[in-house]
């Protein structure tokens, strides 16, 4: 009998345990913070107030850190933060943030710029990539701009090293549908010594590929690349 | 005797240490070799800068191959950047490491902080002079020009000082490329010079909208009247128009005064009537400028094949290009019987090593950069103009500038009348001045028209109080409290002088006595101890 109600007892702990505990909800925000909706809705210039998690970070510069941040509802592009270099070693995939700053656009990126952020304790949370190959050339794609997404059976139509030879950005120019986009590798987010980017170096014209990236955006969209996998 | 001996001994020896210490971690002076060592074989870095230009780059390359195929003892490395800002960085880094580049494009305002380390950058006055290996040398195996056949004004701003630390590569100054289709639209002609009045003027009417809420001139959601790549030289130009304080040869700050504060309170009110903004709070003048809508687009005159509705390269999409006539023009005046604006442009500085025959070897690929070959070609690349009378009056140039307008890529209209302008008003031009903290100084200038801008697009108050606060925090955030006269950072003050030594090492051979007297004494006491 005592066993029985030993047994019983752990029992009822392990299942109110498990009640008490909550469920990780990547969308929550602390009061006071905007939703991605009304971070959408603000108008340019306007002080804003985010919650998001680190995707990637470019290269930490002079107390400055450019991030690419996402939650479940849209995506987030911080320019140059400001970041200690302790800090920065800090903003990994998947930490959560909250970032204070101002909305601007610049050549048609919509970003946070002059910004702070704080950590904030959370669960990690990464994207997963949105495939966004059918909204190529419409103008429904800018809705998804700075997220993780992928692009499926692109023709690269040309390969350029910005300065004519690898160490700096390569800018690729890819076709779908007979229309075509410029791409980036950047080289402050995937640097020469990344496999992304040995792998578009290599690229030849007419090669198909699957793009993985962020949805940046110059003058038109200019995925910043991620991953390249050749058919 | 013996005492008086070792007395002697010991205060030369005194005299030997203390002029020893002094300047004993400096790097070596240079000095030129007598002959250049054709059989050593040399490794040079250059460190390079090109305008996000192939071209450019293929340019580059292009000396670096035929100066090595006339010097086939020395290889060069050419390390690209587009970024000035990154050059100087990567050079501080590697002061500090002993790994810096041995020729590096950069700008006097850098040079100035390199030298805070010992011999850093070599001074370029003797090599320049040197018969065999300056400019113009006999034993040179390139047409180099001779001293006098440089632009004066361009080698004198190499100098800090009284020494030259660079030489001058190439040159521009800004322009204002307009949309003279939209000037006139709005019922406007351009004045011979243009002014600040004008263009706010034409700003004003520009930014009536219609019912839709499009902008009349244009017929866009968008319109940017008036775009300012360079901050920094926008505020120094005004400054210098205006006749009002920046710095002083010496370094004296003056920046932060009434003129600059009246200013930018006027520039806060255009900003505040969507008349104005920068590109790096918009993006590039050319882009907005190309898509009709901007009008006053300000940048380097070595943008200019960005410029205008045929511009041989583009940023945009095409279905956005948007056709209008442009006109080029110097920048924004106030007095318009007296233009002056800014000489800007890369310069090259050889950095010494341990090695004199290195040195020599970087010296001579400096100088290389200077013949005809290489200045013309790049040249032509953007609206830069050659730094030598040799290239400028050369049949070759001189056909080159001929021929504006009659290709929409090597004669552009738009680029050859931007050289043009950088051509005839280089009497106009002007530097600043250049010292230790002269560069966080340009920055501060920069920042105070970027916050002014961005503080009224958000809604702001941009009042008297505001700017002097804005004062004080571009003062502490550059350090500029610490910046004047006499703050040069680790100044060379030479070897000690007679006296000084003198007066030293009669301190030490004091001391030195007063320990030989406590070890005599000490010695008889012990002696006098044992003899008891």
């Amino acid at each position: 009998m005592k066993k029985f109600l030993a047994v019983l007892m752990i029992l009822c702990m392990a299942v109110s345990l498990f009640a008490c505990a909550e469920k990780f909800d990547p969308a929550k925000k602390s009061e006071g913070v905007m939703s991605y909706a009304d971070y959408d809705a603000a108008a340019m210039d306007a002080e804003v107030v985010i919650e998001a998690y680190v995707q990637a970070t470019q290269s930490w510069w002079e107390n400055k850190i450019t991030a690419y941040l996402q939650d479940p509802d849209g995506a987030y592009f911080c320019y140059e933060m400001a970041c200690s270099e302790e800090d920065a070693a800090k903003l990994t995939k998947g930490v959560k943030i909250k970032v204070t700053g101002y909305k601007a656009e610049w050549s048609g990126e919509v970003e946070i710029v002059d910004a702070k952020f704080e950590f904030v304790e959370s669960e990690k949370w990464v994207a997963e990539a949105t495939d966004v190959t059918a909204l190529l050339g419409k103008d429904e794609l800018i809705k998804h701009q700075n997220k993780f997404v992928t692009f499926k059976g692109l023709t690269v139509s040309k390969v350029e090293y910005k300065n004519g030879e690898p160490g700096d950005d390569i800018y690729v120019t890819v076709s779908k549908d007979g229309a075509e986009y410029s791409f980036c590798v950047e080289r402050y987010l995937t640097d020469p010594d990344t496999a992304v980017y040995k792998a578009v170096g290599e690229l030849k014209e007419g090669d198909v590929v699957d793009i993985d990236g962020f949805l940046y955006w110059y003058e038109g969209v200019n995925t910043h690349i991620t991953n390249v996998t050749k058919k | 005797m013996k005492r008086i001996v070792c007395t002697i001994i010991l205060f030369i020896l005194c005299i030997f240490c203390l002029s020893g210490c002094h300047g004993s971690k400096r790097q070596e002076l240079f000095e030129i070799p007598e002959e250049f060592d054709t059989e050593k074989q040399y490794e040079i870095t250059f460190w390079a800068k090109n305008d996000t230009n192939l071209t450019q780059v293929a340019i580059y390359e292009k000396a670096v191959a035929d100066f090595e195929a006339l010097y086939p003892n020395i290889n060069v490395t050419l390390r690209l950047y587009t970024d000035y800002g990154r050059i100087y960085n990567d050079v501080i880094t590697n002061i500090a490491t002993g790994t810096t580049p041995n020729v590096c494009i950069t700008y006097p305002d850098h040079i100035a902080t390199y030298l805070t380390g010992d011999n850093t950058v070599v001074p370029l006055d003797e090599l320049m002079a040197d018969e065999k290996f300056g400019l113009g040398g006999s034993e040179l195996r390139f047409d180099s020009p001779k001293k006098d056949e440089i632009i004066g004004k361009y080698l004198a701003e190499g100098m800090i000082g009284d020494k030259h630390y660079a030489i001058p590569f190439l040159r521009s100054t800004e322009a204002c490329y307009v949309n003279k289709t939209f000037v006139e639209k709005l019922g406007f002609t351009l004045p011979e010079t243009l002014t600040w009045d004008f263009i706010w003027e034409v700003c004003e009417k520009a930014v009536e909208k219609d019912a839709d809420g499009n902008f009349l001139v244009n017929g866009q959601p968008v319109l940017l009247p008036c775009i300012y790549k360079s901050t920094d030289n926008m505020m120094i130009q005004v400054l210098r128009q205006k006749d009002a304080d920046y710095s002083t040869d010496a370094g004296e700050i003056g920046l932060f005064n009434d003129t600059t504060k009246e200013f930018l309170l006027e520039l806060a009110d255009h900003t505040a009537n969507g008349e104005f903004s920068t590109f790096k709070i918009s993006s590039y003048p050319a882009n907005f400028l190309n898509a009709g809508q901007c009008i006053f687009a300000i940048d380097s005159t070595a943008g200019a094949t960005w410029m205008g509705s045929d511009a041989p390269l583009i940023d945009i999409a095409e279905d956005r290009l948007v056709k209008f006539e442009t006109e080029v023009m110097t920048v924004p005046q106030f007095d318009t019987e007296n233009p002056t604006m800014i000489s800007q442009g890369p310069s090259v500085c050889v950095f010494n090593k341990s090695d004199d025959g290195e040195v020599l070897a970087s010296w001579l690929f400096a100088q290389y950069l200077l013949t005809n070959e290489v200045q013309i070609a790049y040249s032509q690349t953007e609206g830069y103009v050659p730094v030598t009378s040799k290239a400028q009056k050369s049949p070759e140039y001189l056909d080159y500038l001929a021929r504006e307008g009659e290709d929409n890529d090597l004669y552009y209209e738009v680029k050859l009348k931007a050289t043009k302008l950088a051509l005839n008003y280089t009497d106009k031009t002007f530097v600043t001045p250049v010292f230790n903290g002269s560069a966080s100084l340009r920055n501060a200038a920069g920042q105070l028209i970027e916050e002014v801008t961005k503080a009224t697009r958000r809604g702001r108050e941009v009042d008297s109080a505001y700017i002097d606060s804005l004062y004080s925090e571009m003062i502490s955030l550059h350090r500029l409290d610490g910046i004047g006269a006499g703050s040069g950072g680790k100044a060379d003050l030479g070897p000690l002088p007679p006296t000084a030594i003198m007066l030293l090492s009669l301190i030490a051979t004091a001391w030195v006595f007063i320990g030989i007297n406590i070890l005599v004494q000490t010695l008889k006491k012990r002696k006098n101890q044992g003899n008891s």
